[in-house]
């Protein structure tokens, strides 16, 4: 990953940033230029909420390169206390012990490396609480 | 133009009861055996299901040509598909244009076809589609491509895990079990197993797919489909031209796309695919149609998830009973309505580009009474889906047999 492209998700991967509509209130995380419930433009930097619950999730026993001396790993589709969902891996935990509906905070964390000189990439996980 | 109070927009587009252009048939199809094809390169396969299509059709030349490719950059290291397409067929001057939608491209660049022919603007028209998938690329990293790479892929997530959180979801909510995902593998290889051009022919038992290796769970090795090289293409043209050519057409009655949000996380709801019900919906009205009418389907099975999901929001069965259609042989050859007759995507094969257009081909078959031993007795209207990434595009033909 070339550093322009990583540093330009920095804000939302380190800090969890997202776009507030003005109008409507919506939360779109990342943030958008475009309000996908208003479609009006006009957007403030609010930071999201660090807890909330599992919706969904899966464990990777066959994984990408990158991630292939990480299996087995969990992800999970996580909605956050203010309603916003994302993506996350699920660390520290027994993989049997995840369930639909376990609460969880987000945590900084490395998620992978740009090969063995390259940028050791960061962001979001998740830890059942 | 986006400044308009929100009562104003339209939540997808204008829905019109019928497309005011020229009727438009499919006249001729070819497409080669998909699986692991060593000896032959991208643009061979390609060729070679073309050849096929125009031979079948009896037309002496094409207008322009459409093809559905999802990668051929990172597959095989092409882009600048349509050119090469039409050079090596042997067509050029003839304008070629690649069309990308994922795992929707084949059925996009049909769509393309058909506008072409039905707006008058072209006669004859090759829509084809191609993947070559075993040349040595990442495949996982690919394919992962029709993901969000920024916000999904970047954290971990696979196809086979984005399917999977579907299907766990589904299982949550609606009961569905395990049982009866793997009834749609054993289904599609049951109908494969009588498709010379399957990549598997080979049955399998509820058993084998239930102990198969697990790749993201729930969903197990015999859950997904394969990875896959092949091609496949048919000649589009009005009713009235097909009508000279006096070979055996079928004719179009709609044809639909929607999208969703790239990510699947963002979506409405994790049990049901909009792009799907939005396209289907609009199918419907296109045709003057209901679900019930439909004899049989090919849809985007690249899950066995997928399957059970699609044919609930299709409408062919209440949410949630997907599953208990697939495992009371609902959805099997002299079924209710039966899915995937030519195997599927799990078991026909998946090159990618292709296999919206080779649906296309499969409903050919079975409208003009040429699917052999899985032919469906008295088969009027046919309908296809074809789905790009965990389902942010969808693309929807019904066909009528004449």
């Amino acid at each position: 990953m070339i550093s322009p492209r990583y540093h330009r998700e920095v804000p939302q991967r380190y800090r969890l940033e997202a776009g507030k509509c003005k109008q409507c209130g919506h939360i779109s995380f990342p943030p958008r230029l475009v309000c996908p419930k208003c479609k009006t433009k006009s957007f403030e930097t609010v930071q999201l909420s660090r807890e909330g619950k599992i919706l969904t999730f899966t464990i990777i026993r066959v994984g990408p390169d990158k991630f292939s001396k990480e299996t087995p790993y969990v992800v999970a589709i996580i909605e956050l206390n203010d309603g916003v969902r994302l993506t996350a891996q699920v660390a520290d935990c027994d993989v049997n012990k995840v369930e639909i509906g376990a609460e969880v905070k987000m945590i900084f964390r490395k998620i992978q490396d740009e090969g063995k000189s390259g940028l050791h990439c960061y962001g979001y996980k998740a830890v059942l609480v | 133009m986006l400044n308009v109070e929100r009562s104003e927009i339209p939540i997808y587009g204008e829905m019109k009861s019928r497309f005011a252009g020229r009727d438009v048939a499919v006249i001729g199809v070819g497409m080669t055996k998909f699986g692991e094809l060593w000896k032959k390169s991208l643009r061979d396969i390609f060729v070679e299901a073309s050849l096929q299509a125009i031979e079948n059709s009896g037309v002496d030349h094409i207008d322009s040509m459409y093809v559905g490719t999802m990668s051929g950059g990172l597959f095989v290291g092409q882009e600048h598909i349509g050119a090469v397409m039409a050079d090596y067929l042997g067509v050029a001057p003839v304008p070629a244009t690649r069309v990308e939608s994922a795992c929707a491209s084949g059925g996009a660049a049909f769509r393309q076809a058909y506008f072409e022919v039905a707006s008058g603007q072209s006669e004859i028209v090759l829509a084809g589609g191609v993947e070559k998938m075993t040349d040595g690329a990442d495949v996982t990293d690919a394919l992962a491509t029709a993901a969000d790479q920024e916000y999904e892929v970047y954290n971990g997530i696979t196809f086979p895990g984005l399917y999977a959180m579907i299907a766990r979801a589904h299982m949550h909510q609606y009961k569905t079990t395990r049982e009866q995902l793997a009834h749609v593998a054993v289904k599609n290889h049951k109908n494969g197993s009588m498709n010379p051009n399957a990549q598997f022919r080979s049955p399998v038992t509820l058993e084998q797919v239930m102990k198969a290796t697990m790749v993201a769970d729930p969903l197990r090795l015999l859950d997904c489909s394969p990875v896959s090289d092949g091609g496949a293409a048919v000649i589009v043209c009005s009713v009235d031209y097909a009508k000279q050519l006096k070979k055996p057409y079928v004719k179009v009655v709609a044809s639909a796309q929607a999208s969703d949000t790239i990510a699947l996380h963002s979506r409405e709801s994790l049990t049901a695919l909009k792009c799907v019900s939005v396209a289907a919906e609009k199918a419907y009205k296109q045709a003057g149609l209901k679900p019930t009418d439909i004899n049989f389907a090919e849809v985007h099975d690249c899950f066995t998830i997928a399957e059970i999901v699609v044919t609930e929001d299709l409408g062919f069965f209440e949410k949630g009973k997907g599953g208990a259609a697939a495992e009371n042989g609902s959805t099997s050859i002299g079924g209710k309505i039966p899915i995937n007759t030519s195997g599927g995507l799990k078991s026909k094969g998946h090159p990618v580009g292709a296999t919206g257009v080779a649906q296309i081909i499969e409903c050919y078959e079975q409208l003009t009474g040429n699917a052999g031993e899985r032919q469906v007795k008295n088969a009027k209207y046919g309908l296809t889906q074809n789905m790009g990434g965990s389902g942010a595009s969808c693309v929807i033909h019904i066909l009528e047999a004449v």
